[in-house]
């Protein structure tokens, strides 16, 4: 293990990226994700890499789609606005099979909404872009985690060959933590179908292209055995204090920090109270909310959003027990004692 | 018939034997051939990466003999960059037609013809949109009818915009290296334009080249190939006119024989 | 032997572009159809024939082949 550096969570992110081997980063300005491609541009060409500063969301997407392509790890970040631009490159990596990794730093919406902290793409990440594909959701509550994913997320789109989103906030972005970079070399891997000149064998076609129906259901369905794969493979989530709570919190990121206050705070007076955070949003921790619905009273779903990560809660839950939702949005951050109250008004009930 | 006759017109090697899907009389074809044979003279097909559009070239990631990447709609420009940002030892072309490059990818298109990305760009401009059904383009006529503009494009009273003249759009920029338009109405005509596809795939490493073909499409013009090329000469030409706009190279060349002289 | 064009019949789409191009008019669109339902292009008298490429470079598929002869 390296020694401990303390970073601000963007530059954290962007340096764990490199080390993970990236050296290509296509990206256009948005807040309050600029300090991403600000510390790229100066740290990719170190290292004998590229960084463009695209005309758009948009191109920058498709640059990552022609890097990719040629079988390079390559990324880029953005927020909220910027990643439903986005949304066109990466369906068409998903439909190529190419792996890219994205960071949305995700602020309140809708349109232009504002550029303080939100989870308000939890749908846009977890139900991407058009047509049946999926991207690999995760999303990391500390700085920590946030560069330890970071690299995970490398693999796991060289291992699927499909896009994989970091969905941070505002404020994982914003803070300093101390992190350490893990030093193994990154994982070498087949990437044999890349179009890198077609010496001593046949073409490669990249292509999302299949005009007979019956080729694109095939597509689909090897797409779909694929993240069958995925769903097998690597679901993970945290559950924080949970054996013996009668009360559930769900977070995911920033939410799930407060969330773990809150419960010291609940703990102390006596109420048993827990967490389960997913950190990869798809595949979602179905089963364990499952579980857990049989042995709590209820679960109560925070986020800053409107409610969108509730309905895979729901779907995980089945019914077994009571759902329940506290939502701070547009750039309002709940506070624990916000969520203490909450808590403490639904066991009354 | 002698086996010791010399073939002097053959199939280009980079062109794939699969037969194109284009409608008859169609100059995608010819354009097609020529990026093959350019390919061919300049021995790189197996270092080349070819971007295809979106339009009635869509499936040239079929036509051609070499790896291909299939783009989305007018972003091929930025495909190229990330190519050849994370391989500048490839060669790359983007293949795109009118509406993919001068409407919905003008962004792409301009941009990156100013960071002078080493790509090659051919542009087959037959002012309309062919895969569609024949819709107007960017570069449509003033006065031409087109599913969308009925009455033919009106610029005035319908507000439909005037064609686009793309060279001399990126002829404003510092940025690109070579910038030519072509014509493939004649058989002369595609001689001379064998010749400016190979000098902007010889110039690739020095940065962005262009070429703009004036093709046809008689399908949706509702003519006979023929009588296309010639509608093409006649009306084209002189919104698109033929020439080699920029070539840095050849006026660099030019200014130091001047200056040793 | 002699100059002379070779038209692969089943590439051919019968679009008479090398027809108008063949300076010494000695390409006809055939009477008969390939398996596409195209009538393909035939060269009528390859003795006139003076190996130009002229037809070659306007087929847009590529379906001609050009021989020179050898004097």
């Amino acid at each position: 293990m390296g020694e401990k550096i303390l970073m601000k969570g963007s530059e954290a992110i962007a340096e764990a990226a490199v080390r993970a081997g990236c050296k290509l980063f296509f990206g256009y300005p948005i807040t309050p994700q600029n300090e991403v491609p600000e510390y790229m541009s100066k740290r990719l060409f170190e290292v004998g890499g590229q960084f463009v500063q695209a005309e758009s969301e948009v191109a920058a997407s498709n640059m990552c789609y022609g890097a990719a392509a040629v079988g390079h790890r390559v990324m880029t970040s953005s927020s909220s606005p910027g990643v439903t631009l986005k949304q066109e490159g990466l369906s068409y990596c998903a439909g190529s099979e190419l792996p890219v990794v994205v960071v949305n730093v995700m602020r309140g919406g809708p349109g232009l909404g504002g550029i303080q902290p939100a989870q308000s793409d939890y749908f846009q990440a977890t139900r991407p872009g058009h047509g049946d594909f999926r991207y690999i959701v995760i999303a990391p509550a500390t700085i920590q985690e946030a560069v330890d994913l970071m690299m995970d997320a490398f693999d796991l789109a060289d291992r699927y060959r499909n896009p994989v989103m970091v969905l941070a906030d505002g404020l994982i972005g914003q803070m300093m933590e101390p992190v350490v970079f893990r030093e193994d070399p990154p994982k070498e891997y087949d990437k044999s179908w890349a179009c890198t000149g077609c010496a001593g064998r046949e073409k490669n076609i990249v292509n999302s292209l299949y005009l007979d129906p019956k080729d694109l259901e095939d597509h689909n369905f090897h797409l779909f055995r694929k993240y069958d794969e995925v769903e097998k493979n690597e679901i993970r989530v945290e559950e924080y204090l949970m054996e013996d709570a009668e009360v559930a919190l769900a977070a995911y990121g920033t939410t799930a920090r407060i969330c773990k206050t809150a419960i010291g705070l609940l703990r102390a007076q006596g109420f048993k109270v827990g967490l389960v955070r997913p950190i990869t949003l798809w595949p979602f921790p179905y089963r364990t909310f499952r579980k857990v619905a049989d042995r709590v009273r209820f679960v109560l779903d925070v986020e800053m959003s409107m409610g969108q990560m509730i309905q895979d809660v729901r779907l995980g839950v089945v019914e077994r027990c009571p759902v329940h939702f506290y939502g701070r949005v547009g750039g309002m951050v709940p506070a624990p004692v916000e969520i203490v109250q909450q808590v403490q008004r639904l066991l009354a009930e | 018939m002698d086996a010791n006759d010399t073939a002097v017109f053959t199939y280009p090697r980079s062109l794939s034997r699969t037969p194109t899907h284009y409608c008859p009389g169609c100059l995608h074809g010819v354009a097609h051939r020529l990026v093959a044979e350019a390919i061919d003279a300049l021995g790189v097909r197996e270092k080349t990466v070819g971007i295809c559009p979106v339009g009635c070239s869509v499936l040239a990631y079929k036509y051609f003999d070499c790896d291909m990447i299939e783009a989305s709609h007018g972003r091929a420009p930025a495909v190229a960059t990330g190519v050849k940002r994370a391989r500048p030892d490839l060669v790359c072309f983007t293949y795109q037609g009118d509406g993919d490059l001068a409407s919905i990818g003008m962004a792409e298109i301009i941009h990156a013809a100013n960071r002078n990305e080493p790509i090659t760009v051919i542009f087959y401009n037959n002012a309309i949109y062919g895969m569609t059904g024949g819709q107007m383009a960017p570069t449509t006529l003033v006065g031409m009818k087109t599913s969308t503009s009925p009455t033919g494009r009106d610029p005035i009273d319908r507000g439909a915009g005037y064609p686009i003249r793309m060279v001399e759009l990126l002829n404003t920029l510092e940025g690109p290296v070579y910038l030519a338009r072509q014509s493939l109405l004649s058989s002369a005509d595609i001689f001379r334009a064998r010749r400016v596809v190979q000098r902007a795939f010889s110039l690739q490493s020095k940065g962005f080249t262009f070429v703009e073909f004036v093709g046809t499409c008689p399908t949706n013009w509702g003519m006979a190939p023929v009588e296309a090329r010639e509608w093409a000469q006649k009306r084209m030409i002189e919104v698109f006119p033929i020439g080699v706009f920029r070539d840095r190279e050849a006026e660099a060349a030019k200014a130091s024989a001047a200056k040793e002289a | 032997m002699a100059n002379h064009i070779e038209i692969d019949r089943d590439r051919c789409k019968g679009c008479g572009l090398c027809v108008a191009s063949c300076p010494r008019q000695i390409i006809e669109l055939g009477r008969d159809i390939n398996a596409k339902g195209y009538h393909f292009a035939v060269q009528v008298d390859p003795s006139r024939c003076i190996a130009c490429q002229m037809c070659a470079v306007s087929c847009p598929d590529v379906a001609i082949t050009v021989y020179r002869g050898r004097k």
